[in-house]
Formats: C-alpha cells, sequence, structure tokens
C-alpha cells in the first residue's frame, strides 16, 4: 500500500514566477503513512493550509516532488479520492442541510468513473443531524454546520480527508464533542486524515502525530509520534500526564517557530 | 435613550394614519391656505378623474404598462446575457465594459430623442428607452453578484472537480439571484420612468402623452390622476418582483 503523501525537497510559493514567487514552503520532506491521523501546527503564515491545498491539487508547487495515494495530486482529485472542510463550514445557504450534504452527487459526476452512491440518509444519522435534514444553514449552529460539511466531504467516502482548522471558531465543549466524533469516525473508515490546528491540545488529543511547522518559509522543525502515550486506537484522555507532558513539548517547539 | 418596539397592530395602523392625515391636511388646509386648484387640486377632484374618465385613463395605462414591461423584459435579459458573457470572459469584459459605462453616462433625456430617431414613433422607442434605463444596474449587479461566491467556495467545487457549467449552475448564479433581485426591484420604478419619458417626447397615448397634455391644458385633476396611475404601475411591478423573489430566495 502506498503512502497516503510522499513529498520531496517541495517548495511552494504564490505570485510571480518560480524565481520571483514568494515562498510559503521550501525543501519540505513529508511522509504520511496510508490510514494514520497528521494533526499539523504552526504559526499563522506557517504554510499549513498551503500544504494541504498542494495535496488538494488547489495549488501546485514551484519546485520538488509530491504523490497522493502512490499518484499526482491531479490524478487523485479527479477521482474524487479527497475530502476537504474548511474553517467556515462553507455550505451553500440556499441548499437544506440534506441537499448540502448531497452536493457531490450534483457536481464532478462527469470526471470519475466511480459513481458515488447517495449516503446522505446514514451520514446525517451518523452526525446526529438527521432531524435537521431539512433546514437552511442559517438555521444551525456553527457546530452543526461544521457537521454538515464533515458528512458532505465523508459523502464521497474519500481515501483522504483534509481539514483545515475546521473546529476553530467553536466553543470549546463543542470543540471537544466533535474531536471525539471525528476520531471515531476515523477509526471505522480507515481514512487518512491531515488536521491543521492552532490548537496545541487539539492536536495532541487527535493526531498519532503532530507536526510543527515554523514560517518564512515554512518547514518541519517538530514531528512528535504520539502513539507511545496513547492507548490501543489512537485513544487517551486530555488530562493524561504523558499527554500533557506531549503538549508542553509542542509548545516549546510553536514559540521556537513563532 | 431607545424607543420601545411598536406593537404589530400600530406598526400596521400609522402608516395608514399617517397618509390620511396628508389627505385630510391636502383635502381642507391647501385650500384654506389659498392655493388655486389649477395648481394643486384636491384629492377627491383627482377622485373625480378616475370616476368620469376612467375609461381614458385606461386606454392610455395600456399602452405605457405594456412598454414598461417589455422594456423590463427586454432589459433585464440583456444584462444578465451580457454579465454572463463578461464573466466568461475577462477579454470581452476589459475591452468593452468601459464603453458600457461611457453609455451610462449619456443622460436618457438626451439619449431619447436619438432612439425616437432610429425607431420611429410607435411603441418600440418607448420599449427601447424603458429597457435602456433598466440595463445599466442590473448588469453591475449581475456582474457583481457572478462573482461573489468565496474563494473556499471555489475551491470546494474544485475539489469535487466540478465544470464550468456545474460552477456556474450550482454556484454562481443562485450567488447572484439576490443582488439581481435588488436591481430587479430598481429595474420596477425606472422601466415605468422610461416608458413614460419616450412618451413625451414623441407620442399621442400613454400615460406619458396624458402628462403633457393635461399639464398643456391646464386640466391639473387629470394630471395628477395620470401620476397617481403611473405611481401605481411601478408600485405593482416593484410588488411583482418583491413576490417572485420571496419565492425563489429562502434564505
Amino acid at each position: 500500500m502506498p503512502d497516503a503523501i510522499e513529498a520531496r525537497q517541495l517548495d511552494v510559493g504564490y505570485g510571480g514566477g518560480r524565481k520571483t514567487a514568494v515562498k510559503v514552503l521550501a525543501g519540505l520532506d513529508l511522509t504520511v503513512a496510508a490510514g494514520s491521523f497528521l494533526s499539523i501546527l504552526g504559526p499563522s503564515g506557517c504554510g499549513k493550509s498551503t500544504l494541504l491545498r498542494v495535496v488538494a491539487d488547489l495549488l501546485d508547487p514551484l519546485g520538488g516532488s509530491i504523490s497522493v495515494l502512490g499518484e499526482t495530486p491531479h490524478t487523485v482529485r479527479s477521482r474524487r479520492d479527497v475530502g476537504f472542510v474548511f474553517q467556515d463550514s462553507t455550505l451553500l445557504p440556499w441548499r437544506t442541510v440534506r441537499d448540502n450534504v448531497r452536493l457531490p452527487l450534483g457536481v464532478g459526476q462527469g470526471s470519475l468513473t466511480r459513481k458515488i452512491e447517495d449516503r446522505s440518509t446514514e451520514l446525517l444519522e451518523l452526525m446526529g443531524l438527521g432531524g435537521l435534514s431539512e433546514r437552511l444553514p442559517h438555521q444551525l449552529s456553527g457546530g452543526q454546520r461544521q457537521r454538515v460539511a464533515i458528512a458532505r466531504a465523508l459523502l464521497g467516502e474519500p481515501k483522504l480527508l483534509l481539514m483545515d482548522e475546521p473546529f476553530g471558531a467553536l466553543d470549546e465543549i463543542t470543540r471537544d464533542r466533535l474531536n471525539d466524533e471525528l476520531l471515531a469516525l476515523w477509526r471505522r473508515s480507515g481514512t487518512t486524515i491531515l488536521f491543521v490546528t492552532h490548537s496545541i491540545a487539539e492536536a495532541a488529543y487527535l493526531g498519532e502525530r503532530v507536526i510543527v511547522l515554523a514560517a518564512n518559509p515554512g518547514r518541519v522543525v517538530k514531528d512528535l509520534d504520539m502513539r507511545p502515550f496513547k492507548q490501543e486506537g489512537n485513544r487517551c484522555k486530555r488530562e493524561d500526564p504523558a499527554i500533557v507532558a506531549a503538549m508542553a513539548d509542542l509548545r516549546v517547539a510553536l514559540e521556537r517557530a513563532s | 435613550m431607545r424607543q420601545a418596539p411598536l406593537s404589530p397592530q400600530m406598526t400596521v395602523a400609522l402608516p395608514i394614519l399617517g397618509a390620511a392625515s396628508i389627505l385630510l391636511a391636502w383635502q381642507y388646509l391647501l385650500p384654506l391656505l389659498g392655493v388655486p386648484a389649477y395648481i394643486v387640486p384636491t384629492p377627491t377632484a383627482i377622485f373625480g378623474v378616475f370616476q368620469k374618465n376612467f375609461a381614458l385613463l385606461i386606454d392610455n395605462l395600456r399602452p405605457t404598462l405594456i412598454e414598461a414591461l417589455a422594456g423590463f423584459v427586454i432589459g433585464n435579459l440583456a444584462a444578465v446575457l451580457l454579465a454572463v458573457l463578461f464573466v466568461h470572459s475577462r477579454v470581452l469584459q476589459a475591452a468593452y465594459f468601459p464603453i458600457v459605462l461611457f453609455f451610462n453616462t449619456i443622460p436618457i433625456l438626451a439619449l431619447s430623442p436619438i432612439i425616437i430617431l432610429i425607431f420611429g414613433l410607435g411603441m418600440t422607442p418607448k420599449i427601447v428607452i424603458a429597457a435602456v434605463i433598466c440595463f445599466f444596474p442590473t448588469l453591475v449587479n449581475m456582474i457583481r453578484g457572478l462573482d461573489s461566491a468565496s474563494d473556499n467556495e471555489h475551491e470546494l467545487f474544485r475539489v469535487l472537480s466540478a465544470t464550468h457549467s456545474e460552477i456556474f449552475w450550482s454556484l454562481r448564479l443562485p450567488r447572484a439571484l439576490p443582488m439581481l433581485f435588488s436591481s430587479l426591484r430598481i429595474a420596477s420604478a425606472t422601466a415605468v420612468i422610461g416608458a413614460i419619458v419616450g412618451e413625451w417626447i414623441g407620442s399621442d397615448k400613454g400615460l406619458g402623452a396624458l402628462i403633457i397634455q393635461a399639464t398643456f391644458n391646464y386640466q391639473s385633476d387629470r394630471l395628477y390622476a395620470a401620476i397617481v396611475l403611473s405611481s401605481s404601475l411601478s408600485i405593482a411591478l416593484f410588488c411583482l418582483v418583491v413576490l417572485t423573489e420571496r419565492r425563489i430566495i429562502k434564505y
């Protein structure tokens, strides 16, 4: 089974050509095993979101190489093996909850050899949205909206789920609850998840592995395997001394990176 | 200090009372102040015209209604189509949008004689004037509306490998609808203005023609009745737009 992501000497930048562009990521080496849960931490502007955008084929790298599930990002996106969850839920306000979840059925089907099935009812139940399926997005709370966005991303059963600070705008209790739901989903599906966050606690609690990126230009400055601190299935308690110690370790790396 | 909100009954009753108070003052106060009836006829005199000359008013309402409606549909449709073309071709937009902008700076009153020279004296020039006056606000709003989807929304559709036409129908167009309807509301009033302006310049039928004739003949009660009728026409068109908007946009 190929790695979910293999990046070698990856350079990514914005504006201008290869030489004049401002580099956001420079010489990034990163391997992510299939089926794993990777948390990505870093200060603002370190290229966390940029990395996700390169993996999702939303942005072309300037140099180096990247393979996703053993193929080019473009091939993987065209096959729709990638799901993306944004910080703002990006729900279409004129569509009901169910129709938002079903968006992947209505668009992009032409590019696909594998047809997506309508699993919206099952996913809405799974995400605790069963009774809300006919509501419009403005009638939902922030947490409910993110649940809809996750259900939409999961509809196509992606092999790779990219999450760009999906719970950043939520209150702490809702965020903790969604963290647990996400872990349960991950255990069940075997999907590889790349999870960008600003929160050290969230990164440590969710990730089997946490990387810290530094800015100007973005590069990996800390790569921490969390599995020794956790039980089977990436399970842990937030207040576990080993997790708290790992968080302190990550904080030091993050402070140096900022 | 903030005032307490009004009860639902009062929000309905107060505008009616406000209008009634003005009509009463108009009816009884203005003649007392010596304002002559040939300048401001009383509301009852104006209402009298609706009873006496109902057939004349309706005969003149019909062409204005047709011209305003046709101008509204043609002008807005042309604006929407051009906006779609412009957002799909930045080259065309860069080349021709400034020219459209320039045309918009020509006052419609200056443009109308040219339109009448081209299209003659029938209904067509009035429809063209009404269409021209509706066209520009809708074009500008529609371009902005079609471009108003956020970067994240575009990225979402790209991750889903949506085609250009899917992005248009499922994202850009629904995003543009609220802005389209706000310009249609404006156009509901301006289309009637366009038709009436057209009738001023070269017509013997329509509310515009009636307004000019009544002015020259000092039939001010008839003049005011024609004004009331043209304003009612705008209001009716406006209500039609709002009702359609409420059916389509539910968020």
